[in-house]
């Protein structure tokens, strides 16, 4: 088992690929490892609350999966961090940082 | 794996300034890391070389009517000297700009802290540290 963590700055409406990342992020999961997603710039835009895009919601309510959403972002684009879909929790760049030193962290940018 | 490796992050950044967002991200991830104490190694190549020249200017809003000093547009070089300013004995940034994508976009008239590069400093970067970011361009 490996962590893994997938920041993901693009969102599923302008880059399909996105929804390939989310992807594997359920696949890494589904093999017993620990997967955090951490979304950023337009990558927060589907963890708004209601937002036409079920994937982000799903990640997040995936036990092995930790979802998160960069505050910055979600301030740029006036999304509250009391508006986002269950399970996914409003963070900053300082966790970012503390996530990307911990030893043995498998980091992926998308 | 030493001290130093868990005390140091490595970002390899390729997007020009101005284009993404990522690079602004890119910068506040270094700032973070730096203000905890975590030395960073930026390898910036492809249109990244850019990020640090000397002559980039911040210009007025003619559409505003306001001046370049009422805009105080911050430019990625500006940025990136603050960085350099925080760098010390605690957290040390290390900055290798790829020396053949600069030269091929005479791209090298840098401020002060960047140094002229190559990949092999990005593979050495790899190694002495505890994680490497790779942000790449679209």
């Amino acid at each position: 088992m490996a962590n893994y963590l997938l920041v993901e700055s693009r969102d599923p409406y302008q880059f399909t690929d996105a929804e390939a990342f989310y992807q594997i992020a359920a696949d890494l999961a589904k093999a017993g490892n620990a997967v955090t997603v951490y979304l950023v710039q337009n990558g927060v835009l589907p963890a708004r609350r209601g937002a036409k895009n079920g994937q982000v919601a799903t990640l997040a309510a995936t036990p092995s999966i930790t979802v998160l959403a960069d505050d910055f972002s979600l301030r740029e684009r006036a999304i509250s961090a009391n508006n986002l879909e269950s399970g996914v929790s409003a963070s900053t760049v300082d966790d970012l940082v503390d996530l990307l030193v911990q030893p043995g962290t498998k980091a992926i940018w998308h | 794996m030493t001290t130093s490796q868990e005390k140091t992050l490595t970002v390899a950044l390729m997007d020009p300034p101005y284009e993404s967002e990522a690079s602004t991200t890119a910068l506040r991830i270094i700032d973070a890391a730096l203000r905890k104490g975590i030395s960073v190694n930026v390898f910036a190549y492809e249109g990244a070389v850019n990020l640090t020249m000397k002559g980039q200017a911040a210009h007025p809003n003619p559409v505003k009517g306001t001046s370049a000093e009422e805009q105080d547009h911050p430019t990625t070089a500006r940025f990136i000297s603050g960085l350099f300013g925080m760098s010390g004995e605690a957290a040390k940034l290390d900055w290798a700009v790829c020396g053949l994508c600069a030269d091929e976009r005479g791209a090298g008239d840098w401020i002060e802290g960047p140094r002229r590069g190559s990949p092999g400093d990005f593979y050495k970067f790899t190694q002495e540290s505890v994680n490497t970011l790779i942000i790449g361009a679209r």
